[in-house]
């Protein structure tokens, strides 16, 4: 029974920090219209500069440099690449962003090579004991940081201008434009926002139980992408839903692998994300919390 | 440009490639042979993302599907590997009609979504039949895939020996000559079926699709049914173009068509234009050949390093180049490569003519017009 009860923790708090890059995928898409692709290389950058620079100017200052450096990536590509899109619209868009995922995604492994760059976070590889269940504290901390977000996320959506703002552009952003909203600061908000939690998620993703920043960290926030599109394209609490939903799956689907092996073949917790998204697509295209789409034909 | 001159390129193009092999080394062959495999894809994926707009990134899965196919079907069986040992000609029909019939299978979810929810659907088939290719290893060969039996028709072989040696005009046809007339002949098929489409009753309903669903059910196109033809053909294209890449490696394996494949097509009719046929084909020559000519020819190229020294090794440096490519045609390049070309033409004629089936409808930059809430 413990060992069931820590799988399905476990797969919680990595499903929180599934659903922290799942958010930021539903907020670059619900601000500017666009299928980030290079979301995955953005959650390597931050993960990787921690990770240089933790020696030289300490653990902390080294997150807020990750922090801020994934958000200034996201508003650069918003607006030197998005914007001047030479035909835009979500097909060409998403293309785009395939391109810059290649050059940032290779640059970074061609710097990481074939090591793998310790983050030197201060939890370290310590654990938690809560009865006869063991969870490392980099999860724990993890999820705690995530609810934190959310809620952080949830003040600015619903108590803000900027937020309000945000999502009056997402609903309508030539009206919105009209009503005096900035759009290209709504935009720049979302794509910064988006930097910085995928930064957020990409150090719990790279710390103990993980053993470090290696460039299929990058493959790994892909998997946040079943999480988002479960939850609904253009919702915040969808990416939640989502997230824990994959995580949850994942984690038991890897920790029963002995089990499942016969019938469902070895390895099946990478694909079974996928599987998931695509039985609930055929159910509800738009996802269990996202809109409905507004042409019907 | 009107027909007859278009015609007359088309022709020249053909005589050159046909010549080819009397002058190129075992290299150029061989990368030839790779680039007309991942041609026919390309053509296919521009069908279904330039012509019909939707957006798949599950092309690798087709090609692979078609691949194994071929394998299975021609292969005989062996202690580690089953095999149906059928002709290989009929190997190659199975091929394009598997992967055909799998993309008609995925089309409930092709017909219900569109656009990039299609290409996020598609993203999870990729991983599926990785997942698949590696498990199934009675058939597929499991992580180390397994070889392909060469093509050939009764009496003759597409391979080094029957007949042992065969020469024309003193150059000796070896297995990959062979191979080339055979790859020529079905990209000649494919692209001249591919245009036909295009420019048809069916390629424009793709097109009435792609630019307004409700304008083109209002035509009396069927949305439903015209997304799934375009998901077909571009599936049977796709597994074609896996069946000829087992061909040109002799061997199948699960990396080959991975994730990175299907960007790699999509890269490629990008660059050359949505939409464009003859853009799609000059894409895959770009993407196919560049990271197999930097590697070869690495050793003189002053700023590329040795594989795993820590400097810009060939794929690397082709992955960089190609990426940047894709940003600045987006970004400079209105219509890719094939738009470029187009407007050049006007430009030096002088003429204005009609706009043409594959140039996207410019939108609005969307700001989640897809939802409302």
């Amino acid at each position: 029974m413990s060992y069931f009860l820590e799988q399905v923790l476990n797969g919680l708090s990595y499903g929180l920090v599934l659903s922290l890059i799942a958010a930021g995928f539903a907020i670059v898409f619900t601000s500017t219209g666009v299928l980030n692709f290079a979301h995955g290389s953005v959650v390597l950058l931050g993960a990787y500069l921690v990770a240089v620079l933790h020696d030289t100017i300490g653990f902390w200052p080294a997150v807020l440099v990750g922090l801020v450096g994934a958000a200034v990536v996201g508003v650069a590509i918003n607006a030197l690449l998005v914007r001047n899109l030479a035909d835009p619209n979500p097909g060409t868009a998403a293309i785009l962003m395939l391109g810059v995922d290649i050059v940032l995604l290779t640059e970074l492994t061609r710097r990481i090579g074939n090591q793998v760059l310790t983050l030197g976070a201060p939890w370290g590889a310590s654990v938690v004991r809560l009865g006869d269940v063991t969870l490392p504290t980099g999860r724990v901390l993890a999820a705690a940081v995530t609810l934190v977000a959310f809620g952080a996320l949830w003040y600015l959506f619903s108590r803000t201008d900027l937020g309000v703002g945000m999502r009056a552009a997402a609903a309508d952003g030539p009206t919105a434009s009209l009503m005096g909203i900035r759009l290209s600061r709504t935009a720049a908000t979302g794509w910064a926002l988006a930097g910085i939690l995928a930064a957020v998620a990409g150090i719990f993703l790279t710390s103990f139980p993980a053993p470090g920043v290696a460039p299929t960290v990058a493959l790994s926030a892909f998997a946040a992408i079943p999480a988002w599109v479960l939850g609904g394209f253009d919702s915040v609490p969808g990416a939640v839903v989502g997230g824990l939903l994959i995580g949850l799956t994942s984690a038991l689907v890897t920790g029963y692998e002995a089990d499942l092996e016969p019938f469902l073949g070895a390895g099946f917790g990478e694909v079974a994300p996928y599987v998931v998204m695509i039985v609930v697509l055929l159910v509800r295209p738009s996802g269990l919390l996202g809109s409905k789409e507004a042409v019907r034909v | 440009m009107s027909d007859a001159p278009r015609k007359l390129v088309g022709l020249v193009l053909l005589l050159v490639a046909l010549a080819l092999p009397f002058v190129l080394t075992d290299f150029w062959l061989q990368t030839g042979l790779f680039v007309m495999a991942t041609a026919i894809g390309a053509v296919g994926l521009t069908l279904l993302v330039g012509v019909a707009g939707q957006l798949s990134l599950g092309h690798a899965a087709f090609a692979a599907i078609g691949a194994y196919v071929y394998a299975f079907t021609t292969g005989e069986s062996t202690t580690t590997v089953e095999g149906l040992g059928l002709p290989p000609l009929l190997g190659l029909v199975l091929a394009a009609l598997v992967a055909a019939g799998v993309g008609a299978a995925f089309s409930p979810i092709a017909g219900r979504l569109r656009g990039i929810y299609l290409g996020l659907a598609t993203l999870g088939l990729v991983f599926v039949v990785r997942h698949l290719l590696v498990n199934l290893d009675q058939w597929t060969g499991g992580f180390v895939g397994r070889s392909v039996e060469p093509f050939a028709v009764p009496g003759f072989s597409f391979s080094n020996r029957d007949p042992d040696y065969l020469a024309v005009a003193g150059v000796e046809f070896e297995g990959l000559h062979r191979l080339w007339y055979l790859f020529v002949l079905l990209a000649v098929v494919a692209i001249w079926l591919a245009s036909n489409m295009r420019n048809g009753r069916t390629g424009r309903a793709w097109a009435n699709v792609r630019d307004s669903e409700t304008a083109a059910a209002a035509m009396g196109v069927g949305v439903a049914g015209a997304k799934r033809s375009a998901f077909v053909v571009s599936s049977a294209y796709a597994g074609v173009a896996g069946a000829m890449l087992a061909l040109a490696y002799g061997r199948v394996a699960p990396d080959v068509f991975s994730l990175t494949a299907s960007v790699d097509y999509l890269v490629m009719i990008v660059l050359g234009g949505l939409g464009s046929v003859a853009g799609a084909v000059v894409g895959a020559v770009f993407v196919t050949s560049l990271p197999l000519v930097l590697a070869q020819y690495s050793s003189a190229l002053p700023f590329l390093a040795a594989p795993g020294s820590g400097g810009l090794d060939p794929s690397t440096a082709s992955r960089i180049v190609y990426g940047l490519a894709i940003i600045a045609v987006l970004v400079f390049l209105r219509g890719g490569l094939a738009g470029g070309a187009r407007r050049l033409r006007e430009r030096l004629t002088g003429s204005t003519p009609v706009p043409p089936v594959d140039r996207p409808v410019a939108e609005e930059p969307s700001r989640s017009k897809e939802t409302t809430r």
